[in-house]
């Protein structure tokens, strides 16, 4: 029986790590089916973004209440992993608290400490279920999460609450066997608040409380493969993309533009036609129509997008009933990404599905609403720009397909003619001047 | 007061400490020449040495760009640095965040590395230096100012206090709207908006931005670009607070309010 146990265990891990890995792997192929970007220049003050933004959740602090709750739930959620080891090694060993005798009294705190961080995430996650469902947030009722992204929201709360509690019912069960005197069950010391729960298993007989405390135990690790294999199909995938997002954010102000040095030259050769190669290649496309044409980070971006809506509670334009949404267009990249994945993994390579970017997923009038104020881009808390995105898209219309308003055209043609973007005669430029 | 542009002053063999960019708006547009006039007379009045470039400056390129139109911004930034870099231009101030952004950013891995800086930064080191006096009890003294951040000095480029600073020395009440500073709301006008009707919605942005302005209940909306004050003069326009609300860029605070 304890063999058949431990050979089950060792099978469920195999398969769970396993599995996240090939997704994982997958996931990394999608990212790098963007353009490359050389982002690894000033590694120390990257480093410094990754501790501040990713670790230290800076931006999360624009809101304090609401960033010290996020921190419970996700400091917690890592340091219990801590205890997580231990339950996979009894789990391979078909050991019993494998790390008490090396511990002793520090044991009986570490647990103490795993019990408080637990029923902190659980308070904080009724907290989180009850803001996101009853109070009506704009970011949170908002069209962009009709259909599974609500849902999902709500599955990794719930799930959350069910893997912590979960956690200490099992400790409450050990304990009364522990009181019980059963030899398997070693003398802990009591905790806290499972203690708090130990009357609800008195006078039940040891079998019973076994049976309870090993299908705690196994329900827990369980929950925690299946949740570690559910977080690439979800929003919360956040928890661990946010590093590597925070590391490679760019570290330009704001402001700057991604230059196109295709163009450049292309002007270049045009102002100076000496410079231009003889056989100079043709550039190949302009801006972005789909996913290919947008750099990897882009699409780290997209999967590092926890949907929390900052941004599109931020953006103008939203805000004012435009169709714009920049949580949305994140959402509708990942989407693309994803599917583009699928049809790679059926196809063995990308077959074109007459879809892009740019129409299918992302509207012209979408973009055509951004005034890049780069509002969602300080928005956010794990250094997503979706302002990247919407530019390097607009590029394509322009360039690739001449799809500007009517207005726009006007103001190409008066910039190109009268050097500004009204009809005014360069020669007025400096009257002014002269009536000064 | 005498404007010098660059030519002439070449011409003469005299160099500018600096030259002031006018931008488009400032140029042509009939309520931001007045702000162009104020700073013009502000550096006059101070004794600054400075130059414009006169019909040879051309739009920067930057709602071109943001539009998606890299061809037209690549070929008004290959001729206005060709242009800079042959008056050998070192420093620039200007009155636009727009064009600040784009001379400061984005020429530079063109081939244009200047040393550039918005007009309300420059107004602030004046003030510091002690070479812009106010007098006492000015226009503003003890009333209510709110700044409205520009986009493109406050986010795009992290310059939220220098405005603010200059602001202070006015002696006034200076309050903010709940979005400031990292988290402003924009005028509307960004992102080549200024230059096309809304996409549809429910209200304009400009109102938006206004109506929070307005909130505060305050005698002035201080701005920092001409856009924006494009964008706010028509919203307490639109309001009908015209004659209770006005709209000034912080130069204009500052020339009305100079010994």
């Amino acid at each position: 029986m304890q063999y058949l146990q431990q050979f089950l265990f060792v099978l469920l891990s195999a398969a769970a790590i396993w599995l996240f890995a090939r997704k994982a792997g997958e996931i990394r192929r999608n990212i790098f089916l963007g353009k490359d970007e050389n982002l690894s220049n000033n590694p120390s003050q990257r480093f410094k973004n990754l501790l501040l933004l990713a670790l230290g959740q800076k931006k999360m602090f624009k809101n304090p209440l609401v960033a010290l709750m996020h921190l419970v739930v996700y400091a917690g959620f890592i340091i219990i992993n801590l205890e997580v080891l231990e339950i996979v090694l009894d789990g391979l060993l078909g050991s019993h608290r494998l790390f008490l005798p090396f511990l002793g009294k520090i044991y009986y705190w570490l647990i103490n400490g795993f019990e408080f961080l637990a029923v902190g995430v659980i308070g904080v996650c009724i907290i989180f279920l009850l803001r996101r469902n009853l109070l009506r947030l704009n970011r949170f009722i908002h069209k962009d999460l009709n259909g599974w992204p609500r849902s999902d929201a709500n599955y990794i709360l719930v799930t959350e609450i069910v893997l912590m509690s979960l956690f200490l019912t099992m400790n409450a069960t050990d304990q009364v066997l522990q009181a019980n005197g059963n030899e398997h069950y070693h003398q802990t010391g009591g905790f806290f608040f499972s203690g708090l729960l130990t009357p609800f298993f008195s006078g039940i007989s040891d079998g019973t409380l076994i049976t309870i405390e090993r299908t705690c135990w196994w329900l827990h690790i369980a929950g925690i493969f299946a949740f570690l294999n559910y977080l690439p199909y979800s929003k919360h995938l956040h928890i661990m993309l946010a590093f590597p997002n925070a590391y490679y954010t760019r570290l330009e102000l704001p402001g700057k533009m991604k230059n196109m040095p295709a163009v450049q030259n292309e002007v270049r050769y045009a102002m100076q036609p000496e410079t231009a190669p003889a056989n100079a290649p043709p550039p190949d496309r302009f801006g972005a129509k789909d996913i290919f044409d947008l750099s990897w980070k882009n699409l780290l971006d997209a999967y590092s997008c926890t949907e929390c809506g900052r941004c599109t509670a931020a953006c103008p334009a939203n805000l004012t009933g435009k169709l714009l949404s920049p949580r949305k267009i994140m959402m509708a990249t990942r989407d693309r990404v994803e599917a583009i994945g699928k049809n790679i993994n059926l196809n063995k390579q990308f077959i074109d599905d007459g879809k892009s970017l740019l129409h299918n997923y992302i509207s012209v009038e979408e973009l055509r609403a951004c005034t890049t104020c780069n509002a969602c881009v300080e928005a956010c808390p794990v250094s997503i720009s979706p302002l990247d995105i919407i530019t390097e898209l607009r590029r394509s219309l322009i360039m690739e397909e001449s799809n500007a308003p009517q207005e726009w055209n006007s103001t190409f043609s008066n910039i190109e003619n009268n050097f500004a973007p009204w009809k005014f005669s360069p020669d007025d430029r400096d009257t002014w001047a002269v009536e000064a | 007061m005498r404007v010098n542009t660059m030519a002439e002053m070449m011409m003469n063999g005299e160099t500018p400490e600096i030259l002031f960019w006018v931008g488009c708006a400032g140029s042509f547009d009939q309520r931001a020449q007045k702000i162009t006039k104020a700073f013009a007379a502000i550096l006059d009045r101070v004794g600054y040495k400075y130059a414009i470039l006169g019909k040879e400056e051309a739009c920067t390129g930057d709602p071109a760009r943001r539009a998606g139109n890299e061809f037209l911004f690549q070929m008004m930034a290959y001729q206005n640095i060709r242009l800079l870099n042959g008056y050998g231009i070192k420093k620039i101030v200007t009155t636009c965040p727009h064009c600040f952004n784009t001379l400061k950013n984005e020429y530079p891995e063109l081939g244009g590395a200047y040393d550039v800086i918005h007009h309300t930064t420059l107004l602030q080191q004046l003030i510091d230096e002690g070479r812009i006096k106010l007098k006492e009890g000015g226009s503003f003294k003890g009333k209510k100012i709110v700044y409205h951040d520009s986009c493109y000095l406050g986010r795009a480029n992290e310059i939220y206090e220098a405005p603010r600073k200059v602001l202070e020395a006015l002696d006034a009440e200076l309050v903010e709207m709940k979005r400031c500073r990292s988290n402003g709301l924009c005028c509307g006008a960004g992102g080549a908006q200024m230059f096309k009707e809304d996409e549809p919605g429910t209200k304009r942005i400009n109102i938006e931005r206004t109506d929070e302005a307005l909130d505060t209940g305050t005698a002035f909306i201080a701005a920092a670009c001409p856009f924006c004050n494009t964008m706010l003069t028509d919203g307490v326009k639109n309001r009908g607070k015209e004659n209770e609300v006005e709209v000034l860029d912080v130069a204009e605070m500052i020339a009305a309010s100079m010994e």
